[in-house]
């Protein structure tokens, strides 16, 4: 399961990223990492791009990235 | 806040204006509250320069301490030292002291938000490696508390090996007066040989920058073997040899791309320090919050981005109308005043047809502008640009652009001055540029003038269902903008700026409230960069549109025209059938004259040909050129006119302006690049003449296409 499968209210952990893609890069530096915890706040109209939120942070970013990222599901709460 | 008023003042002061003051970099996060902070401790001692070479605004500031002072260096927010975008190329090469020009800042100030430890801890590791004394501010504590963060500031302090933690509030602005204490020794601080949260890294690199010699620092090292420098990268291969240099990466980064190494190890580091120091209670989220969050999802973001779009432009058109109003009649007024005072000559002229209307011209696009930045400041500051961009990245995907383009093509409904300068934050050159090309297709308000003549002259005032015609064709003309810009966008980027597909990535900030002082100071610094920019350059090209419609002079001892003789004609006319008889001999009728041959394929006379010359430098100028050369005077309202342009006619007796002569004429300005503003600014944003000549070349054509297909093919319907 990669970051992309999530639905809004979401909560997952990071388990493996592929670094290949420098834009996947670009998001390691906003501080996605391994490990963490990450939630998906929201989906723009279209299904794309994404809103996933970490300590505190919300950052925006393509599914195209988002499918490097491969996570584990904790929870699914549906966003108030 | 307590500013130092001892009077011992007088005798340490002259002692510190004998030696140079220390430069503190003041560094962060974007949104971390930087600006801010800024103005509070520099008060109004502050100025904006250009950074040597490149187009970003430094801000300057002075801060008066009770026993010192020092210059403050305000700097674009970053969130690593490998910035791409121009914006935080600068802010990572002035700390480092790359920028030729610019003192290398002997002390570091980092910003960091309360709420966004996380993000603000990894960028302080990255900043330690500079070995600059540095001091952290804790900003937004009071956001922190509202959200049921609390941060031990002391373990935070000993985590960090040390180095001084001043907690700020944003809002009452609590906790400065220690801040302000403590930087009175800023330079003293000592920071960690060290930094805990990659060791390895940093020892090796000191060991090499002392190995290496004196030209290099060990932030250098680092940055050569992360590769986040290419310059640094290549003379470490040099003088290493490349064998040993792959040696000493794969055993610091492995297989992995050096700069997600380094997010691994100093997140982890991060998130280890943030369980010890932060404590999160989960707290019932307020109403405001709630409401906030609700406002984020798809579907009500999207409709609240088009009604705020929709208050914006209302504002934009409907606010600033009677303030431009004003401008305008006062300059015209100002301007006939020193004609009947100095008389009718070349010289009373010049000052009122080409000085006064020249100033007139730039300060008349002012309310817009400032109303226009107001609302973007705004929008900017309470986060809500960022979610802008967000909701539109999948329209501007479309084109083969990203969210970022969004905030830029909007301002450009205005001017495309200020949208290509906002074009910064877009980290990818190609999506840039392709944006930059797009945005002087966004009808601006200086097409105005020229719509509201030709609709208001040849489209029937006539309701079509409940829509008005002539509302009907300015709407169009403005989706015809709109698709010249997109399509001008998908063009290139599936040419000459094809590349990997945009990321998109960015910060979304929570909603915070908008701090008044920081939105008047950026208000003030962008009007006056406007000002400053598009000014000259307009004022420039109206002077040199009245030289061209000046000289050479009519001969008047020539018979006078025919229109003299009769006898039932006023004063007004008189003047102003002179007026035109001497546009038409002037330089720039000549010009016109001589480029109807061009044209004519278009169906436009002489006289058209010479206002549409006469645009080219800046189109705000055409419809007071028409008004001249038609004989109606430069002020004439805009009736007179139109009748005159109604009954313009062929040497043969044929209507001039006809339908499909009016919509290609309408087409031409929609498309066209008539303004040497945005040229200049083209020029300067790119550094290069390539994609100002491009653009002028590509605009004009498709403009004159436009309108030869329109008149052609309408002609024979």
């Amino acid at each position: 399961m990669t970051l992309a499968d999530l639905s809004p209210g979401d909560s997952a952990k990071l388990d493996k990223i592929d670094t290949a893609d420098p834009g996947v890069i670009r998001l390691m530096i906003l501080g996605m990492v391994e490990d963490i915890t990450v939630r998906m706040e929201n989906i723009a109209i279209g299904g794309d791009p994404l809103e996933v939120g970490f300590f505190g942070s919300s950052v925006s970013l393509r599914k195209e990235q988002a499918r490097h990222f491969k996570v584990t599901r904790i929870t699914s709460v549906p966003s108030t | 806040m307590t500013e130092g008023t001892e009077v011992k003042i007088p005798v340490r002061g002259i002692g510190i204006r004998h030696k140079a003051r220390a430069s503190i970099a003041l560094i962060g996060n974007p949104n971390a509250g930087k600006s801010t902070l800024f103005n509070r401790l520099t008060g109004l001692r502050q100025t904006t320069a250009n950074f040597p070479g490149v187009t970003v605004e430094k801000h300057l500031g002075t801060v008066q301490l009770a026993n010192s002072a020092f210059n403050l260096v305000d700097l674009p927010g970053i969130y690593s030292l490998d910035g791409i975008s121009v914006d935080e190329r600068i802010a990572v090469d002035v700390t480092l002291g790359r920028v030729p020009g610019t003192q290398r800042p002997s002390g570091l100030l980092v910003v960091i938000d309360a709420t966004h430890l996380y993000q603000g801890l990894y960028l302080l590791e990255q900043l330690l490696e500079l070995q600059l004394p540095t001091m952290v501010v804790l900003t937004m504590i009071d956001a922190a508390t509202a959200n049921g963060i609390s941060i031990d500031v002391a373990a935070l302090q000993d985590a960090l090996g040390g180095i001084p933690v001043y907690p700020v509030s944003n809002i009452s602005g609590h906790g400065l007066d220690e801040l302000k204490d403590g930087l009175e020794h800023i330079t003293d601080v000592t920071v960690p040989s060290i930094p805990a949260s990659w060791p390895e890294l940093s020892e090796t690199a000191q060991q090499l920058a002392q190995q290496l010699g004196a030209d290099w620092q060990r932030i250098d090292v680092i940055q050569a073997l992360l590769k986040t420098h290419p310059d640094y990268a290549g003379k470490l291969g040099k003088q290493l040899g490349s064998e040993t240099v792959t040696e000493l990466r794969v055993r610091l980064f492995g297989d992995a791309p050096p700069a997600a190494v380094e997010a691994r190890r100093r997140y982890q580091w991060v998130k280890s320090v943030i369980s010890n120091v932060q404590d999160h209670a989960p707290l019932y989220e307020k109403m405001g919050a709630r409401l906030i969050r609700w406002t984020n999802k798809p579907w009500p973001a999207t409709l609240l981005f088009f009604a705020v779009l929709l208050l914006v432009f209302q504002a934009v058109f409907t606010w600033a109308t009677p303030m431009m109003d004003v401008i305008d009649s006062a300059s015209s007024e100002l301007g006939r005043w020193l004609v009947t005072q100095l008389g009718n000559n070349a010289f009373s002229s010049f000052l009122a047809d080409g000085v006064i209307a020249g100033v007139g011209s730039v300060i008349i696009f002012l309310p817009q502008i400032l109303i226009l930045f107001l609302f973007i400041i705004v929008l900017e500051d309470t986060g809500y640009l960022a979610r802008t961009s967000f909701l539109m990245d999948r329209v501007m995907r479309s084109v083969g652009l990203s969210g970022q383009s969004v905030i830029p093509m909007l301002s450009s409904f205005a001017c495309a001055v200020p949208a290509i300068m906002a074009t910064r934050v877009i980290p990818d050159r190609r999506d840039r540029i392709a944006t930059i090309l797009a945005a002087p297709f966004m009808t601006c308000s200086a097409r105005l003038p020229i719509y509201a003549l030709l609709i208001a002259a040849f489209v029937p005032d006539q309701s079509v269902g409940w829509m008005n015609l002539q509302g009907l064709v300015l709407f169009a003309l403005y989706i015809l903008g709109i698709l010249g810009g997109l399509g001008t966008a998908l063009l290139l980027k599936s040419s000459a700026l094809r590349g990997p597909k945009p990321h998109f990535m960015l910060a979304l900030p929570e909603f915070r409230t908008p701090n008044i002082q920081t939105v008047a100071i950026k208000l003030y610094d962008r009007g006056r960069i406007f000002l400053k920019r598009a000014g000259t350059v307009i004022f420039v090209v109206a002077i040199l549109v009245w030289t061209l419609a000046y000289f050479p002079r009519m001969d008047t001892s020539q018979s006078p025209p025919a229109t003299l003789l009769t006898e039932s004609v006023d004063q007004t006319s008189i003047i102003n059938s002179q007026a035109a008889a001497q546009m038409e001999q002037s330089w720039l009728g000549r010009i016109g004259r001589t480029i109807e041959p061009v044209f004519r394929p278009l169906g436009w006379d002489w006289r058209v040909s010479s206002a549409v010359v006469a645009g080219f430098p800046a189109r705000e100028v055409v419809v007071a050129v028409m008004g001249t050369i038609y004989a109606v005077g430069s002020e004439a309202d805009d009736q007179r006119l139109s009748e005159k342009l109604r009954s313009a006619k062929w040497p043969d007796g044929r209507l001039i302006f006809t339908l499909p002569m009016v919509l290609g004429l309408l087409v031409f300005y929609a498309w066209c690049l008539q303004c040497a503003a945005t040229l200049a600014t083209i020029r300067r944003e790119t550094n290069s003449w390539r994609w100002p000549i491009f653009a002028w070349t590509y605009m004009t054509t498709i403009g004159y296409v436009g309108a030869l297909i329109i008149y052609q093919v309408g002609s024979v319907l």
